[in-house]
């Protein structure tokens, strides 16, 4: 150990000091350059693992992990944006594939990246376990003597006194104890250690980082989360897996057991936009107005969602993420029975909500032929559109103002029974043969609220009902490891405020009788690092000795302590 | 409601008058630092060099001095106190700290002590500017980019000043924060500048006052640290010059020899990037707990949530390399800037070209 000592002394050399600067703090040592094993495995495992858990490799670790996190930041993320990616992919076809070799695609999920900080919390393990016990020893040990001369410490005192060497000591060893240091009689001086909590600060900082990281990896385990998108009045929604529109879960979930039970349903939209300024067109009040119920058969309650107000129950959480308008369409057949009334909900493609989907009639449906067939129609729709002849089919503003649904119409086979998972918000056209007007083009039209389409060839209508209902999407969340998480974050601040702001200093109190009888009065600090603090606490100290041992009436000329001339 | 908006857009209009006034006697004060710098410049010191070619010898004074200690009680004693003997560690410089921007100079001394004052009034003036953005938009004054530039001038002005009055040895960041203040309103009210207005829903939250207050507390804090650092650099490479026996330019020799002491410059860099640490670990995690309650997750490496935690792995290098033989001086304060630099593109750089779910942040 006795090579290694110096170093740990914050900038002062260990030689000088001796054992007396020894083991102010429980970073471990560096080791001197490659010293390379020259003994077998073992002796190789040994050198490696020291070098994992020496604080150079943790910072070049901890460097490296900065710098692994940013191309994260600069390239689409498939787990944050899967369009993004895909454009980026059809952008760039060079660069592309090679991004995807490396995972770039999915950087904090990829191989190097995790190699990259397990590593780094191996390390972070090795070094904090041998750290905790060097720290226990040291709370049982005691503050090591006083080094043979004071005046190579950072700050020292001296003065003559004519109270007796055993008076000096104990009126120290009051003072100090009073300032709750560690203190004790050791030879002919007292010895003493305050500032302990410094390293237990840092032990739970490191401590809390680690349980951050298990309760992070607990919760991607276990975590579930869906989508589901609700249509104002529709049927409610009720926590099982078949009712998801889209479901994600970590490896571990369980579909039984883990969800939570509880069922809820949208009653009402509301959403109001600003109207003037920079920023028209910017929500306002935007919020779910939702009936829940807890468990299988809970009384029914109502809240509103918003956005950073989610529906929490029994650690599930319930986030209104999206909304969008759901026109009701009715379609009719060439006798004017009724084919199907719905509201579609279509999706949004722009800040103002200017919307596109698909309405598809599956069945129900003759034509004039009495013969089955199956309708679809693309929709647009614009919640506030700009005026015949003004440009496109844009909206103007996110709110209802001046709806217009612009339809095309085409008849034949959806497709849906060939087996591909389709969208619903895309028409597949391959097997649908368009309708036509008299210019034999695709039938399309703007139907403003209340306005029908007719067919051609009396093959039925459809109709753009006045009631146009809004939809809400939530993403309902359940991750557990919450707790800890947070609970390991709080620690991590209280640990580190603990290790940055207290000092660990060591004071030294030397009472000795001079050679003409008179009592010499040593006192001496020593800190992690160079503080002025160091030097007026010890300068406190000092004081509050001198007046117990005040300096002997007759200076003589000099104590010979090398260094304290004017 | 529409008188309230008439009330509002005057508030607004005043704001803006302020902040301009504010740019003008940030000029003045700027002006008068020059003056400080250009008058100091007569002096001739040269106490480094002298420091540097004497045999280091402690810092001593034997005897006694009288000093007065607060009792518990409240009253003070006076105390026979001996004198306290200090001693440079073996392996720094022991190197007195520059005289400051005058360097002595009456007439210097008397254009700093107006650049002060200067700076204070300025500084009341854009305060008030900040607070009529406030009461014209009915909440924080950090929705966009405008009112987080003017707000982040104004708090790294209140860090310097409040230091000023700790009695701190902080006078040599006069010039360069008046610079950097001038630099940051001009861009504010130029190309960033937003008209007032209120939240998107995403925005109305309480965690917005305590997770954006803190950030710019942090960035201001962060960023007297990263000019302490780097004016350490200069006048590190300027005293080992000297110790070295060379000659440092004429320049360095009159600018670097009125700051502070390396050592001094290092320590006051570190005591502050280490002091804001905690809130900024605090800041990150408080923008965690409010992105679980706005977007359904915590963590989701969002481009700005990846430059902060980018950032604060930066500092924890910084604070390591503190701790790791080998690393400490120079290169711990490369780290340093590194992390500033992080901590700088986290703000512009992630707000103007990388878009992401805080990009509403309106630009
Ligand atoms: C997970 C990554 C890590 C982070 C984010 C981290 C962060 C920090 C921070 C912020 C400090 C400053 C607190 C202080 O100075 O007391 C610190 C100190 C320290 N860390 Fe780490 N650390 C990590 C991993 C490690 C590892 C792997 C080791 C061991 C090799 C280690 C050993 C230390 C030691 C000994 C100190 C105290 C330095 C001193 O006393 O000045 N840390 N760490």
């Amino acid at each position: 150990m006795s090579t290694t000592e110096s170093g740990k002394t914050g900038e002062v050399s260990g030689d000088e000091l001796g054992a007396a600067g020894s083991h102010l703090s429980t970073a471990p040592q560096e080791d001197r350059g490659p010293t390379l094993p020259r003994l077998g495995v073992i002796g190789w495992i040994r050198w490696f693992w020291r070098q994992l858990t020496s604080m150079r490799v943790a910072l070049i670790l901890l460097f490296m992990l900065s710098l692994g996190a940013i191309p994260g930041s600069l390239i689409p993320q498939s787990g944050v944006d899967e369009m993004k990616v895909q454009t980026f992919k059809d952008a760039h076809t060079t660069v592309a594939p090679v991004y995807d070799k490396l995972g770039l695609f999915h950087v904090y999920s990829s191989v190097w990246f995790s190699a990259i900080y397990i590593l780094l919390f191996i390390s972070l393990i090795g070094c904090i376990v041998p750290r905790t016990w060097q720290f226990v020893g040291q709370l049982r040990g005691r503050a090591p003597g006083a080094p043979k001369r004071f005046s190579h410490l950072p700050a020292s005192a001296t003065w003559r006194t004519d109270a007796e060497p055993e008076q000096v000591r104990a009126a120290a060893l009051e003072i100090l104890r009073k300032r709750r240091f560690r203190a004790h009689v050791a030879g002919d001086a007292v010895a003493s250690e305050k500032g302990y909590l410094r390293e237990a600060g840092n032990l739970i900082f490191h401590i809390a980082l680690i349980v951050m990281l298990i309760a992070f990896a607990w919760g991607q385990l276990f975590k579930s989360e869906g989508g589901k998108l609700m249509v104002e009045g529709d049927g409610g929604f009720s926590n099982a897996l078949p009712m998801y529109d889209d479901f994600k879960s970590g490896n571990l979930f369980n579909s039984d057991t883990d969800l939570t039970p509880f069922s809820f349903q949208l009653d009402k939209f509301d959403g109001t936009y600003e109207r003037n300024g920079p920023n028209k067109g910017s929500p306002r009040v935007y919020r779910a107005n939702v009936t829940y119920s807890v468990g299988a058969t809970g009384k029914e309650q109502k809240t509103a969602i918003q956005v950073n107000d989610p529906l929490e129950i029994d650690g599930t959480k319930v986030y209104l993420n999206g909304h969008g308008y759901a026109p009701t369409v009715t379609v009719r057949d060439g006798r004017g029975r009724i084919v199907s009334r719905q509201a579609v909900p279509l999706l949004p493609i722009d800040s103002n909500v200017t919307s596109t989907g698909a309405i598809k009639i599956m069945d129900g449906y003759r034509d004039k032929n009495g013969k089955r067939e199956q309708l679809g129609f693309n929709a647009f729709f614009v919640p506030t559109f700009a005026g015949s002849g003004k440009g496109n089919m844009f909206s103007q503003f996110p709110a209802l103002d001046y709806p217009v649904l612009a339809l095309s119409a085409y008849h034949g086979s959806l497709g849906v029974d060939s087996g591909i998972p389709q969208n619903v918000y895309q028409l597949d056209t391959s097997k649908m043969k368009k309708f036509t007007d008299s210019k034999g083009e695709l039938l399309k039209t703007r139907l403003r609220p209340g306005e029908t389409m007719k067919l051609p060839n009396g093959a039925g209508s459809i109709t753009f009902d006045k009631d146009i209902k809004q939809w809400a999407s939530f993403q309902i969340t359940h991750q557990p490891g919450d707790g800890w998480a947070l609970a390991g974050a709080l620690a991590a601040i209280a640990g580190l405020a603990g290790s940055l702001f207290i000092q660990r200093r060591r004071v030294w109190v030397r009472a000795t009788p001079g050679a003409d009888g008179v009592t010499v009065v040593e006192m001496g600090g020593l800190g992690r690092s160079e503080s002025s603090k160091v030097a007026e606490e010890l300068g406190d100290l000092a004081a509050h000795l001198h007046e117990q041992a005040p300096s002997a009436a007759d200076p003589q000329p000099a104590v010979p302590a090398e260094g304290a001339e004017k | 409601m529409n008188l309230a908006a008439a009330t509002n857009e005057n508030l607004a209009h005043i704001s803006n008058v302020l902040i301009y006034s504010s740019m003008a006697v940030y000029l003045l004060a700027f002006f008068a630092h020059m003056a400080e710098w250009v008058f100091g410049s007569r002096s001739k010191v040269g106490r480094t060099a002298a420091a540097l070619t004497q045999k280091p010898t402690a810092q001593a004074a034997a005897g006694s001095v009288k000093v007065q200690v607060k009792e518990k009680n409240g009253g003070t004693a006076v105390l026979e106190r001996p004198s306290v003997v200090t001693r440079a560690v073996s392996g720094t410089r022991d190197v007195p700290d520059g005289p400051g921007a005058s360097g002595g100079d009456e007439q210097g001394d008397l254009y700093g002590r107006i650049a002060v004052s200067l700076t204070v009034l300025a500084f009341l003036v854009e305060a008030s500017g900040v607070l009529t953005r406030a009461l014209s938009v009915q909440r924080a004054p950090w929705g966009n980019m405008y009112e987080f530039n003017i707000t982040f001038s104004t708090v790294a002005v209140a860090v310097y000043l409040g230091l000023m009055l700790a009695k701190k040895n902080i006078g040599w960041l006069g010039l360069p924060l008046v610079t950097t203040v001038l630099l940051d309103l001009g861009l504010a009210v130029t190309v960033l500048y937003t008209a007032s207005d209120q939240l998107v829903p995403a925005l109305h939250s309480y965690w917005l006052y305590i997770h954006v207050s803190t950030a710019i507390f942090c960035g201001a804090v962060f960023y007297v640290g990263a000019v302490s650092t780097l004016l350490y650099l200069f006048r590190d490479a300027y005293e080992s010059k000297l110790a070295n026996g060379g000659k440092p330019g004429k320049f360095a020799a009159s600018v670097l020899e009125r700051l502070p002491a390396a050592a001094s410059l290092d320590k006051f860099s570190y005591r502050v990037n280490a002091a804001v640490f905690p809130l900024w670990t605090f800041t990150i995690i408080a923008g965690a707990i409010w992105a679980g309650d706005a977007w359904g997750r915590y963590w989701g490496w969002d481009p700005k949530e990846t430059w902060s935690f980018i950032t604060w792995v930066a500092y924890a290098c910084y604070l390591h390399a503190r701790a790791t033989a080998g690393w400490k001086g120079r290169k711990a304060a490369y780290l340093a800037l590194i992390a500033f630099g992080c901590w700088l593109f986290n703000y512009y750089g992630v707000n103007i070209f990388v878009t992401g779910k805080h990009s509403y942040a309106g630009v």
